[in-house]
């Protein structure tokens, strides 16, 4: 390690560089919530200034979060996580590792949390007795000195919880990148019935982008609250692949769709100007079908014999429907023309039966398409993350040793710990230690 | 009883334990203690109470949902956390004097709640995802060890103004009544650190979320951009604690600083900045 100690390795693995870009990073990113992103260059002209425009412009700052010197600062972010990480790790792992038997009589019995006992016991016999007692602590054994020494520990992982966190801000940027490169993101508008076999990309000149298989809606469902807000998007969605249907999912706003390493998200919808579907059921046959319908265009249902269409249209009413004059015919040849609401359903008595008729309005659904392969690192970067704080903030790494030797006529027994952190934690578990080794009867200890 | 009621009255009962605590540290009552103690735990049994009422009354309007989808909503969740967070540390640490510092932030939630608009909306789709109560609360259980961060640091600040290097100017004054600066250092500390693993959690849960209703985990729209610089400000000061050694004042600006970023975060870029987030209509 040592010819990597140079000047510019001291400098990456400082921990005052991460301030200095802790700082940095948040007062920049400020300017991106200040000013608007992502305008026509004429919104700057005419909101600051030329000048002004003209700097933003070199400085990218209507982009600022994707600008040259922004992702400069989260990659010298990255190289200081990583070179800190590394310089720092063999000593961590050492500490981890570390035998606590090969630790100096010397510094154990004059640690700032320690409790000396006597006994009249020989110390061959207290050893003994020692290994008798349980606890919590799993203690190993040395000779040392001329005495016995006993060492215990908990928690020594915990110490790697610091390189979790750090690694897992790594994973997240990694996911980051790998989405950014590999992956992309769309949207499509598919109509009522209709189907696409290509997506639009969302860049400049949102180029098509042809899909390898078939994406067709069958039906778009608008649910509002009485007070008129959505309350929910619904697409019945199917993939085609060759003609066959492989998949078939409702998806609603926070559900989507997942094929192919796509996902289809819920995100708009647009009525068709003219575009409107009619159920017409017979009432004695219950032979129902389903129209695709433009206004002032005659349809024929040629099985039973029906000719009807859209004449007229008034509204929109509440909740933006209209009413629609229908001219309805059938093989009585007597024809007949009738006002009907949107979503309700209306009964056309004929002479040779009933027909119940209903008429909704038609949409696109617009979905919003992203392939993103570097979302799991992302999630697994955020889960290390949570783990690692948790492990970094509240487990601690907790070592006790005991010493038992002969001193002058007596036999001696010294308790001894340390905390990395949690010292009121720690002071808790080694009372209980110490009242253990006391109360133990085949110790015979005196408190000191 | 509705929870608008019960709600009302958590108001009050959070300005008279405020005013109680506060009296307590200033006219040296210890006597109140009880007193003071009983208030809170009202404040937050009503608190509860409203909170829970305000779910069932939701679904009873035919649009049920998680009391967390507005800003009235958000601060009555806001003091709820404070709330608890405070009691939990008085039980800890036995001591009232933090109540000065700390309960007071429970009070001005409910009385900036109380200038919103409390009527039940239904959810727009995109807020209908149980992400966003795993967000809401992970967010607000962080904001509220923040706040009471925040009132630590000022307490800090002030009990320091009575100490001269490590000798008590005046070992009658009010402030020398107050815990030893290490004792107050340690629990600024404390809090920060379970706030920072909150905040965290809180802006991951609204990442997922982001990324279920939307398709991107990461936009970069001010209310995540500010949640990150409030995160950046917390990490800041837990390295420069952690590897610098720094704490005393500093750390108590930065408590203080930090805090300032978080209410900019949850509420100044609701009515100055333009986002996603829904809150802002309140
Ligand atoms: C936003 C990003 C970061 C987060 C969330 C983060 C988080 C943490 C956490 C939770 C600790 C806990 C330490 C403990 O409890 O003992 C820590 C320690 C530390 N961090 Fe970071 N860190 C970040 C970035 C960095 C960077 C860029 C560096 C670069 C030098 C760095 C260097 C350190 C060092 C040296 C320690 C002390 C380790 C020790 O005590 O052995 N951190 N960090």
């Amino acid at each position: 390690m040592q010819k990597n100690k140079n000047e510019v390795w001291a400098f990456f693995s400082s921990v005052k560089l991460a301030l200095f870009t802790f700082f940095v990073l948040a007062v920049t990113s400020i300017i991106g919530t200040v000013i608007q992103q992502g305008k026509e260059m004429q919104y700057y002209v005419d909101t600051f200034g030329a000048g002004t425009a003209k700097l933003f412009q070199l400085l990218n700052v209507p982009d600022m979060y994707n600008s040259w010197w922004f992702i400069s600062l989260l990659v010298l972010f990255s190289i200081n996580l990583i070179v800190c990480t590394i310089d720092r790790f063999p000593n961590i792992w050492r500490l981890v590792h570390l035998d606590n038997l090969a630790m100096d009589v010397g510094r154990i019995v004059k640690m700032p949390k320690r409790q000396a006992f006597s006994s009249d016991l020989p110390v061959a016999e207290i050893a003994q007795a020692v290994e008798g007692v349980s606890s919590s602590w799993h203690f190993e054994r040395a000779e040392k000195d001329g005495g016995v020494l006993f060492a215990a520990q908990k928690g020594n992982w915990s110490r790697l919880g610091v390189i979790a966190v750090h690694i897992s801000i790594l994973l997240i940027f990694a996911g980051a990148i790998v989405g950014s490169i590999l992956g992309f993101k769309g949207s499509v508008m598919i109509r009522e019935g209709g189907s696409v076999k290509q997506i639009y990309l969302r860049d400049a000149n949102n180029s098509a982008m042809p899909l390898d298989f078939e994406l067709r809606c069958d039906r778009f469902e608008l649910e509002l609250y009485d007070t008129g807000a959505p309350k929910e998007f619904t697409s019945d969605l199917v993939v085609l692949q060759d003609g066959k249907e492989v998949l078939k999912k409702s998806i609603e706003v926070n559900d989507p769709l997942q094929y192919g390493g796509l996902t289809f998200y819920q995100s708009s919808y647009q009525p068709l100007e003219d575009g409107y579907a009619i159920e017409i059921e017979n009432e004695t046959t219950k032979v129902s079908k389903k129209f695709f319908v433009s206004p002032g265009r005659p349809i024929k249902w040629a099985e039973e014999s029906l000719d009807f269409g859209i004449t007229n249209r008034m509204g929109p009413y509440a909740m933006g429907r209209y009413r629609h004059k229908i001219w309805f015919n059938d093989a009585s040849q007597k024809p007949i023309e009738f006002w009907t609401e949107e979503g309700k359903m209306v009964i056309v008595e004929r002479p040779d039966t009933n027909y119940t008729f209903s008429i909704r309005q038609l949409y696109y659904t617009g979905l919003q398409v992203t392939k993103d392969p570097g979302v799991w690192f992302v999630y697994f970067g955020c889960a290390i993350m949570l783990l690692g704080l948790y492990v970094a903030f509240f487990l601690s790494h907790k070592k006790v040793w005991i010493y038992i030797s002969s001193e002058e006529s007596r036999s001696r027994l010294h308790l001894s710990g340390t905390s990395n952190k949690n010292m009121i934690g720690f002071e808790n578990d080694f009372s209980a230690l110490t009242e253990l080794l006391e109360q133990n009867d085949s110790l015979k200890l005196t408190r000191e | 009883m509705t929870s608008s009621q019960l709600l009302g009255f958590t108001t009050f009962a959070y300005l008279a334990a405020s005013i109680v605590y506060i009296a307590i540290f200033v006219f040296r009552a210890k006597k109140l203690g009880l007193a003071a103690s009983l208030l809170i735990l009202l404040g937050f049994l009503c608190n509860t109470g409203g909170i829970a009422l305000r779910w069932v009354e939701s679904y009873q309007m035919g649009v049920g949902h998680a009391p967390m989808s507005n800003m009235y909503e958000s601060l009555v969740f806001f003091a709820w956390s404070i709330a608890i967070f405070y009691l939990f540390l008085e039980f800890k640490f036995k001591n009232r004097l933090i109540g000065a510092f700390a309960v007071p932030f429970a009070f001005f939630s409910m009385a900036l709640a109380s200038l919103t608009s409390p009527d039940i909306k239904p959810l727009i789709p995109a807020l209908q995802s149980n992400w966003l109560i795993a967000h809401v609360v992970t967010c607000f259980v962080g904001y509220a060890a923040f706040a009471v961060a925040a009132g630590l640091g000022i307490m800090y600040l002030l009990r320091s103004t009575s100490v001269d290097g490590v000798k008590e100017k005046n070992p009658d004054s009010l402030l020398a009544t107050l815990p030893g600066l290490k004792v107050i250092d340690d629990i600024t500390h404390k809090t920060v650190v379970f706030g920072f693993l909150w905040l965290s959690a809180g802006i991951i849960t609204g990442a997922v979320w982001a990324n279920s209703a939307w398709g991107t985990y990461w936009s970069w729209d001010p209310k995540e951009t500010w949640s990150l610089i409030t995160w950046f400000v917390y990490a800041g000061a837990l390295h420069a604690r952690f590897t610098k050694g720094w704490g005393g004042k500093r750390i108590a600006w930065l408590a203080i600083i930090g805090f300032v970023a978080v209410i900019f975060t949850y509420y100044g870029v609701n009515y100055l900045l333009s986002g996603l987030h829904s809150y802002g209509s309140g």
